[in-house]
């Protein structure tokens, strides 16, 4: 114990982490809220992946005999306004919305991580003017931002993942800021230092495992407000382009059959909703489980 | 506290400037050659040429920039590439609508969420407090648009309760703005409901745990009092931070509630301007909007240190 303890001091963080990581997964796995998380998640994982090999249908063949057909055995969701299967479009359509929330967090991640870490590391000028263009880019309301980038960039799934992305930059550059002015000051951090550690390896060694488990848990609620705004990008014309399925599109198209045909517009919103409660009730679980002060 | 106040200006200053360099970007990287549009169908070489120099087109970026920003300055936010029509125009004639629907749904929200957050605080760890999780998870995963889709399906389709889509001014006709502001509101308000419970309830079970609560308990106030009266009161101010937040939120979510119930405000102003390929609309609402958030952002600012009795000294 006292091994560990000056470990912990003079800077090795990894040595008390192995318990601490057990307690948080052990934590994780008692809060049954975030497995059922975890469960839905994965659940939409597997369906997007397998769908080529189990969704029922082809979800781009058209079918004129079979027009806004009600759910029945055969088409378990029913047909859209040109006969398709809405369950295998629901299924595919996974796909694109599953790819737009993690590529975008990721590209999101890529760009905020190593601004935050400047700006919270190095301070001074660097950390004024990134603090500035933080503030105008979120002085624009997100959707908005993406929607002005995904009609400047044209109306394409990738262009939507990269609208998304950007406007999420500012996120986690104030996030990762925060947390390296945070963990800067601790001890150890001073400690390493004082014995004249390398600054890069400070940061790998020290800072970085760190702050792994805000940027974790924000990540994870990020991605469901990435599917959200995929999602509202499509609905509104500006995302994945037709005849390819995609959860939004597929609610535009059907806001225009809420008469003639009302099941159109369930499955998808349906999908949408379960699939970003998974993300969130996933994050808040995160949250609770890597949260040391919760307890 | 003046001091703060002018360091809070100081800061926004740059920050705005920021802004107009970034939606003068997004303006560069729009598809298209406006000039193209302007030019009609013969895009003759001199016509061409001629508005290119009108415009300014041919000057350095630099230069175009600060002429831009010049006219900016000035209260000119640009205008629409179609009709014409001076972006603060259009901006003018739907932002009324727009406020009326945000502060039906900031009703409807506060009427919900802040109950719920006290509850949830207050029965902390029992089922009530269960539920109220569940009721805000739901609020913020649902898609608002989907929502309204359903609404629409049930309230307005099956039962032919409510009309399904249009717009009355409550100045016009407070019965009708009531019929057609309703479900549209509700549908922005769910979303800012569950946002506002959350953090109600966080900064209730903050107040909860300290001294002067539990005296007012141990005094033998009632304990409808001493949460209303003692906790509540202390709790409101780290809500009412909150506000700057909801705007975006507010703005992001109008975007679409408009798009579904065809309510002709703010956010469908952004929409067709896009679909119409009208940049210079898409461009002054984005920068109408953000000069909006910024200047919103410096009042709460103000006001907080004004507010709070620490800061005046």
């Amino acid at each position: 114990m006292t091994a560990l303890e000056a470990g912990s001091v003079i800077g090795d963080a990894s040595e008390v982490l192995p318990p601490t990581r057990r307690r948080a997964l052990a934590k994780f796995l008692k809060n049954r809220s975030a497995v059922v998380g975890a469960a839905i998640v994965l659940l939409f994982v597997a369906l997007a992946v397998l769908a080529p090999l189990i969704a029922p249908f082809d979800p781009n063949k058209t079918n004129f005999a079979a027009l806004r057909r009600a759910p029945s055995l055969v088409h378990w969701l029913g047909t859209d306004e040109i006969g398709r299967d809405i369950l295998s479009r629901v299924m595919h359509g996974g796909v694109a919305s599953l790819l737009a929330g993690v590529v975008s967090v990721a590209i999101a991640l890529v760009i905020g991580l190593p601004v935050g870490l400047a700006a919270g590391w190095l301070g001074g000028w660097v950390d004024a003017i990134v603090g500035r263009i933080t503030d105008a880019l979120l002085a624009v309301p997100f959707l908005i931002l993406a929607i002005a980038l995904a009609a400047a960039l044209g109306p394409s799934l990738t262009n939507a993942m990269i609208a998304i992305g950007l406007s999420q930059v500012p996120i986690f550059v104030r996030l990762t800021r925060g947390q390296v002015l945070a963990v800067r000051a601790e001890e150890f951090v001073e400690g390493a230092r004082a014995v004249g550690v390398p600054q890069s390896l400070i940061l790998a060694r020290h800072i970085l495992p760190n702050i792994t488990a805000p940027l974790l848990v924000q990540a994870t609620l990020t991605t469901a407000t990435a599917i959200i705004a995929e999602a509202s990008l499509s609905f509104l014309g500006l995302g994945q382009q037709p005849p390819a399925p995609s959860w939004g599109s597929m609610l535009n198209t059907a806001k225009n059959f809420l008469e003639q045909a009302p099941w159109m517009s369930l499955a998808p919103g349906a999908a949408i909703f379960l699939v970003v409660l998974g993300f969130n009730m996933l994050g808040d679980g995160l949250r609770d489980a890597l949260d040391p002060r919760e307890e | 506290m003046w001091k703060l106040i002018l360091n809070r200006l100081v800061v926004a200053i740059p920050t705005l400037f920021l802004v107009t360099v970034l939606v003068f970007a997004l303006q560069r990287v729009m598809p298209g050659d406006p000039l193209l549009v302007m030019a009609g169908e013969e895009r003759d070489p001199a016509v061409l040429e001629e508005l290119r120099h009108h415009y300014g087109f041919d000057q350095p970026l630099p230069i175009q920039f600060l002429a831009w920003l010049r006219e900016v300055l000035t209260g000119n936010f640009g205008a629409s590439l179609r009709t014409g029509e001076p972006v603060l125009k259009l901006v003018g004639q739907t932002l009324p609508v727009t406020i009326q629907l945000a502060v039906a749904s900031l009703l409807i929200a506060a009427a919900i969420g802040i109950p719920m957050g006290i509850l949830a605080a207050v029965r902390k760890g029992t089922w009530v407090d269960a539920v109220a999780n569940v009721v805000s998870l739901s609020g913020l995963s649902i898609p608002n648009f989907w929502l309204g889709i359903i609404l629409i399906l049930v309230v307005a389709v099956q039962l032919r309760w409510l009309p399904a889509s249009g717009f009355v001014s409550v100045l016009d006709d407070p019965a009708g703005a009531l019929r057609t502001t309703l479900m549209p509101a509700f549908v922005l308000g769910s979303g800012l409901a569950a946002t506002l419970m959350r953090h109600t309830r966080s900064a209730m079970l903050e107040v909860l745990r300290l001294d002067y609560v539990r005296t007012a308990r141990a005094k033998g106030l009632m304990p409808r009092a001493v949460i209303l009266k003692h906790a509540f009161r202390n709790a409101l101010a780290p809500i009412v931070t909150l506000s700057t937040l909801l705007f975006g939120q507010l703005l992001a979510g109008a975007v679409l509630t408009e798009q579904v119930f065809t309510i002709p405000g703010f956010g469908k102003l952004i929409v067709d301007a896009v679909f119409n390929r009208d940049y210079g609309v898409v461009q002054g609402v984005v920068l109408c909007t953000a000069v909006a958030f910024i200047v919103m952002n410096l009042v709460a600012d103000v006001l907080y240190i004004l507010i709070n009795p620490r800061l005046r000294t």
